[in-house]
């Protein structure tokens, strides 16, 4: 069981770990009693998770602890099921008509496929923040406050839960004076932003991001890079890219897929990064092969 | 060192020359064949409005081109035909669009590979078919269910048929703009916790809005120019209706437009008179009719169009 030894490393953190965890603010790290940060305490945990779209295996036997309010970064080749995985947690592999699941992901302990689970219900908890930048055809504020209304908190001040949504993704300062211009109108990278704060305004627990900045400019990535750091203050950041630096710029966890859906290494970034346990993951790092 | 021989071949130049014109002539054809029947149209109008004043014909409110005292004032007939649309419409447009939204949003590849094929055999039913099931056994039916005085020629069971004619029209034209809303929009709406109900009508009804609509007034002219069935179903009386009295308009025969034709086209009328003319002149405002809502739909759909890429 190569994935159970993964995971424990990170639970029990081996002697030559190169630094202390890496939180989003490394001054709390020595002192760990800032308490918002880096607990470690695993929020998302997938057991001998299977993915199969007819035929073909898309993820294979994938165990991994995912640990709260980190940026957890999931790299891998093309095909290698990375999108998947992500797609596994929050449910939306259940549109895809051909997708069978099988095995366990957890959510603070709950199977999120057990038959009594809504995926309406989960997706509530869950943010999702696409490839390319999908705002709706409606104003920015009408895009911001579209989770509201669709899980019914659009009770009370819904103006002010917009502007804080903004504020929070980087975009108010951009856009404050046009909420009633439409979505399509900004640039991509703002458009990018405007989705996250879509994603955030209900406040889920975790946002899931499949490669995030894709689609935009190196000056629209870096934003959108540290807007992801600041995320994980409150949310759990799970990201899938196929940028490998930006997985160790912004990413505490970096969980490392393979061909064949094979989740093959889990760690801490800088040791993915600095010194991985498998050969292929570092063949993969350096660019040998993928 | 001899050069690629590049140069002309006659042979395949000439080809090529013969076939590019065989298919603009067969393109010719039909905008040929249009501008001959709009020209007939006209000049018949003309003709006709050279004997009956324009103003009589668009405002006079008796239709009686062979019975003494002759009269041609089309607003009979088109107060027919609005309520063969209203009728229809109330029909079609829900039962089209809810069907669409299944089709596009509910049904798996396998009920979509069974219902649309199963759609256009609708759409293919000869329109006199529909005209007999509507006189033989929808309106005997309803007069059976419903505790009205249903006369045998009625709008409600044309207009009712008419509706169903034209469900797949809206249903196909509809599911196509549905099917055409990007897919990331609906994982947008369904990554934030959206039921298919919501992302149904939050996201892909209103981003489709203008193929909607465009299905719409297609189906709509299609049932104004809706000969067969209503020739058969909905009676020869031609007279005017109160749009606001739902029983005199659908439980009593009526005369549309295009069932005037008919009856003036294959009835023993002869010569060149105002009563043959009037055929063309109420052709005339039909094909207005239908070619402006033609145009509504096609400035509706470019207008939408570019706003949801």
């Amino acid at each position: 069981m190569t994935n159970e030894q993964m995971t424990s490393s990170e639970t029990e953190p081996t002697d030559d770990q190169p630094a202390p965890t890496p939180g989003t603010d490394g001054l709390t790290d020595t002192a760990d009693s800032g308490g918002e940060t880096t607990t470690d305490r695993t929020l998302l945990e997938a057991r001998d998770l299977n993915v199969y779209y007819g035929e073909e295996q898309a993820l294979s036997d994938v165990d991994i602890e995912i640990p709260e309010k980190q940026v957890t970064a999931v790299i891998g080749p093309s095909g290698c099921g990375k999108s998947t995985f992500l797609r596994c947690i929050n449910r939306m592999n259940d549109l895809v008509d051909s997708a069978r699941v099988e095995g366990e992901l957890r959510f603070d302990g709950k199977n999120v496929y057990d038959d009594d689970v809504d995926p309406v219900a989960l997706r509530r908890k869950i943010g999702m923040v696409f490839q390319s930048p999908n705002p709706f055809p409606k104003s920015i504020r009408d895009n911001v406050a579209y989770g509201l209304k669709v899980q019914g908190k659009d009770d009370g001040d819904v103006d002010a839960k917009v502007r804080t949504a903004l504020e929070r993704a980087a975009l108010l300062e951009e856009v404050e004076d046009q909420l009633d211009a439409s979505g399509l109108d900004l640039s991509g990278g703002q458009q990018q932003r405007l989705c996250i704060a879509r994603a955030i305004a209900p406040d889920p627990d975790v946002i899931l991001m499949d490669e995030p900045a894709s689609a935009l400019d190196p000056v629209a990535t870096s934003k959108i890079e540290d807007l992801i750091e600041d995320l994980a203050e409150e949310y759990t950041v799970v990201i899938v890219t196929h940028n490998m630096q930006q997985a160790a710029r912004i990413s505490d966890k970096t969980a490392v897929f393979l061909t064949g859906g094979e989740l093959v290494e889990f760690d801490d970034t800088d040791k993915i990064f600095e010194n991985p346990e498998h050969e292929r993951v570092e063949d993969y790092i350096t660019g040998k092969f993928g | 060192m001899s050069q690629p021989d590049f140069s002309h071949d006659g042979i395949r130049t000439a080809r090529g020359t013969a076939f590019r014109y065989l298919f603009m002539l067969c393109a010719l054809l039909s905008i040929l064949t249009t501008v001959a029947i709009i020209l007939t149209l006209l000049l018949d109008a003309i003709d006709f409005f050279a004997q009956i004043p324009l103003v009589d014909f668009l405002t006079g409110t008796r239709w009686s081109p062979t019975n003494e005292p002759i009269a041609f004032g089309v607003l009979p007939l088109i107060s027919g035909t609005l309520v063969i649309t209203i009728g229809s419409a109330m029909v079609a447009l829900p039962i089209g669009l809810l069907t669409a939204i299944y089709l596009s949003e509910y049904a798996s590849d396998r009920q979509r590979a069974y219902l649309k094929p199963a759609l256009e055999v609708l759409a293919g039913v000869p329109t006199v078919v529909y005209g007999y099931f509507a006189l033989v056994y929808v309106t005997p039916a309803i007069d059976t269910i419903l505790p009205v005085d249903l006369s045998t020629f009625n709008a409600l069971s044309a207009s009712i048929m008419v509706g169903i004619m034209i469900i797949p029209m809206v249903s196909s034209i509809s599911e196509d703009a549905m099917s055409a809303v990007p897919d990331s929009l609906r994982q947008a709406s369904y990554g934030l916790g959206a039921t298919k109900f919501t992302v149904s009508t939050s996201v892909v009804v209103p981003a489709a809005l203008s193929g909607i609509f465009s299905s719409f007034i297609l189906a709509l002219s299609r049932a104004i120019g809706e000969t067969m069935i209503v020739a058969i179903a909905a009676g020869q009386t031609p007279r005017m209706i109160d749009l606001t009295d739902p029983a005199g308009m659908f439980l009593d025969s009526i005369q549309p437009m295009t069932s005037a034709m008919v009856q003036i086209g294959t009835g023993d009328i002869v010569g060149q008179g105002p009563a043959y003319k009037s055929l063309f002149a109420v052709g005339l405002t039909l094909f207005v009719i239908t070619f402006v809502m033609n145009l509504i739909s096609e400035l509706v759909a470019s207008r939408y169009r570019e706003v949801y890429r």
